[in-house]
């Protein structure tokens, strides 16, 4: 895994609450057995007509939001199934961050998405519902307006006409350690490689 | 300390803290299917890692697999490849496989059960969010992701985070004709689908006591759709006498299993213990529901209409806007005037010998409406061959039903099993979402009675008018 550094970058919003792992990758692009290539299919039943042209009213395909590496949604991003195919097409398109509010009791993320974008690199910022409202906002009259993520501050600054808004997040600290040192999971839980043989050893 | 049903297993199955309230959990069987297990491989072979424990992990395909008689032939280069892929990576790793053709392939989460491979008090998950299936036997199952699939092979324990215990109880009794299907999309319509996020269900109450297995596993498989990670229920005699009956070739038997029972009867919530959330519900005067949009909290009685777009509490006007104009309907009609072309009755939902008992009773004698397609798709081969030898297969084809093998066919569409654009589908799976049955295709989820019922009249009806 790579370390997630400070980077600047083009946002894009996609105005929906509860955009499902359907909707973010078609299960017609589940078949491959290989960890690449899922960047293409990102949104695709939105993103391409039937007869596979760009659809150009989606966002990803305007000329000012091609190429965003920041997504903002709307909350419960990322429900529905547990396939990190969904992960990867988000990542591998480009996305380094999703923005997604909380509301009430309704999460930002789903679950199981938001643990699988911890284990690839993807940030995953919750902010408030008023914060998100303000964004779509910006994005509606600036489309291309550029943010900078900083991990490390846990700020996302968006480079609005009218001046820099900063909006501070919270994350775990454990996995804001693993995102800045890009550490793997299976080498981490390796080093205890001896109780797992003691557990196995009490239990058998 | 008084603990819940969750909570002993969990704590039994610590192998380390590892401080920020993460524990290292111990697996005790790890389920594999051909979509997200490749790469899982894959990453494994590339780090040089073996497989830790071959013997607590089984493997089946599932998903992409034809169901028709063609089935051993599979004409799709990708599923081919995934399909091979699998048998490749359990020839070389060790994992026990149930491979196409073999007479105890099937849905991941209808063999796992059937086989005696999940019990009570484990620990269970597979890369597929349906995993939640297997907490009928009162285990903690739950779905992962493809990473976590990788670690889960290499280490056999996971890195997670204790979810909350979430009650759920059922009182009273259904009326004759409504299911544990109904219950689970009742619930599900009450709290939405991130109700139970971050969450762990335990379902108790009587109405919970007196399912069988069958319905026990059909609620477990949806709590998922709640947004809970698993759901629960406490082993009781009708827990053992399934895991003692049938051929449950990796299930104890004999003496081990009279212990091993002995030792499953801790597995309850004790009395007193706390819960983070608590929720009753009372199924006395519960319809058979029926989904009308495009998430499986949009659900209501089938005596019911299509609701007013802000009448629905957990979803937003312009929310249920976008699922009717996807759904083809309009607010005020009567779910009863909704006509169906297609009915699917299987998937790890219901695709159960008593869910085939259930729609063949009612179907017996009777006739699939003019212009309804029908595909009834056992769960498992050994459903199929347990209802063949019953001759379920006879009635569904004499009522002009196709007879299938067993896979996930339909309730995913990534076989050739789809609908077509606009079709409408009454279904017998768990998720409604757009497409999922196909792009474009419209599906409502249902219990297989009233699943059979639809395909009879074409339209939904109120199975409990028809008994
Ligand atoms: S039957 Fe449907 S829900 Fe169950 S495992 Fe297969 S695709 Fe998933």
């Amino acid at each position: 895994m790579k370390k997630f550094e400070t980077f600047t970058g083009v946002v894009a919003g996609v105005d929906r609450a509860n955009i499902d792992t359907d909707a973010l990758i078609p299960k017609e692009h589940l078949k491959s057995i290989k960890r690449t290539g899922f960047g293409a299919a990102l949104f695709s039943d939105w993103r391409y007509n039937d007869d596979e042209s760009d659809n150009p009213e989606f966002v990803l395909n305007k000329p000012e939001t091609k190429g965003a590496e920041i997504l903002v949604a709307r909350n419960n991003f990322g429900c529905g199934s547990s396939r990190e195919h969904a992960v990867w097409a988000v990542v591998q398109y480009g996305f380094k961050a999703v923005i997604a509010p909380r509301e009430g009791d309704v999460p930002a993320f789903a679950d199981i998405f938001r643990n699988n974008c911890g284990k690839n690199g993807l940030l995953t910022i919750e902010l408030s519902a008023a914060q998100v409202d303000e964004i779509f906002q910006t994005l509606e009259k600036e489309p291309g307006v550029k943010a900078t993520v900083d991990l490390e501050a846990q700020t996302v600054t968006l480079h609005a006409a009218g001046g820099d808004d900063e909006y501070a997040f919270e994350i775990a600290p454990d996995l804001k350690k693993k995102l800045l040192e890009g550490l793997d999971d299976i080498a981490l839980t390796l080093q205890y490689e001896a109780d797992i043989t003691a557990y196995e050893a009490a239990h058998s | 300390m008084s603990k819940t049903l969750f909570d002993k297993i969990w704590d039994a199955h610590v192998v380390k803290d590892l401080g920020n309230d993460e524990v290292l959990l111990y697996i005790d069987r790890h389920l594999v299917h051909e979509v997200t297990s490749p790469q899982a491989f894959e990453g494994l072979r590339l780090a040089g890692r073996p497989v830790r424990c071959p013997e607590r992990t089984f493997a089946t395909m599932d998903h992409n697999v034809p169901t028709d008689e063609n089935r051993m032939n599979i004409t799709d280069p990708i599923a081919k490849a995934q399909v091979d892929a699998l048998t490749e990576n359990a020839a070389t790793t060790g994992v026990t496989l149930f491979p196409l053709g073999d007479d105890r392939q099937g849905v991941i989460h209808i063999i796992g059960p059937e086989q005696g491979i999940v019990l009570p008090g484990m620990t269970v998950v597979c890369g597929d969010s349906h995993t939640a299936t297997h907490g009928a036997f009162g285990s903690i199952a739950f779905g992962i992701g493809t990473s976590e699939v990788e670690h889960v092979l290499a280490t056999q324990t996971l890195r997670q985070k204790k979810p909350k215990n979430y009650k759920v109880e059922f009182t009273g009794t259904l009326q004759p004709g409504v299911t544990a299907k109904d219950m689970v999309l009742k619930l599900i319509s009450i709290i939405g689908t991130a109700g139970g996020t971050g969450c762990a269900f335990e379902f108790c109450g009587e109405a919970i006591r007196v399912l069988s297995m069958e319905g026990r596993l059909t609620i477990c498989n949806m709590a998922i759709e709640a947004g809970a990670r698993a759901g629960l229920v406490a082993p009781d005699q009708i827990t053992f006498d399934y895991v003692a009956s049938g051929n449950r070739v990796y299930a104890p038997k004999g003496e081990e299993l009279e212990k091993a029972i002995e030792n499953w009867k801790q597995f309850y919530t004790d009395e007193g213990a706390s819960f983070d959330h608590e929720l009753t519900i009372d199924v006395t005067t519960l319809a058979p529901q029926v989904t009308w949009g495009t998430s499986p909290g949009m659900g209501v009685d089938v005596t019911g209409e299509v609701p007013a777009l802000d009448a629905v509490p957990e979803y937003s006007p312009a929310d249920v806007r976008a699922a009717l104009d996807y759904m083809g309907l309009e607010p005020g009609m009567k779910m009863t005037d909704i006509q169906i072309e297609t009915v699917f009755i299987g998937s790890c939902t219901n695709g159960r010998l008593e869910d085939l008992r259930e729609a063949a009773e009612y179907i017996k004698g009777k006739k699939v409406a003019n212009g309804v397609r029908m595909l009834v798709v056992p769960g498992s081969e050994a459903v199929r061959y347990a209802a063949e030898k019953e001759r379920l297969d006879r009635i569904f084809v004499e009522a002009g039903a196709e007879w299938r093998y067993a896979g996930c066919s339909m309730c995913l569409a990534m076989n050739a099993d789809k609908l077509r654009d606009k079709e409408r589908c009454a279904s017998t799976s768990n998720r409604n979402f757009e497409g999922r049955q196909g792009k474009g295709g419209r599906t409502h989820l249902v219990s297989p009675k009233m699943a059979a019922a639809a395909a009879v009249h074409g339209h939904f009806v109120d199975i409990r008018e028809e008994l």
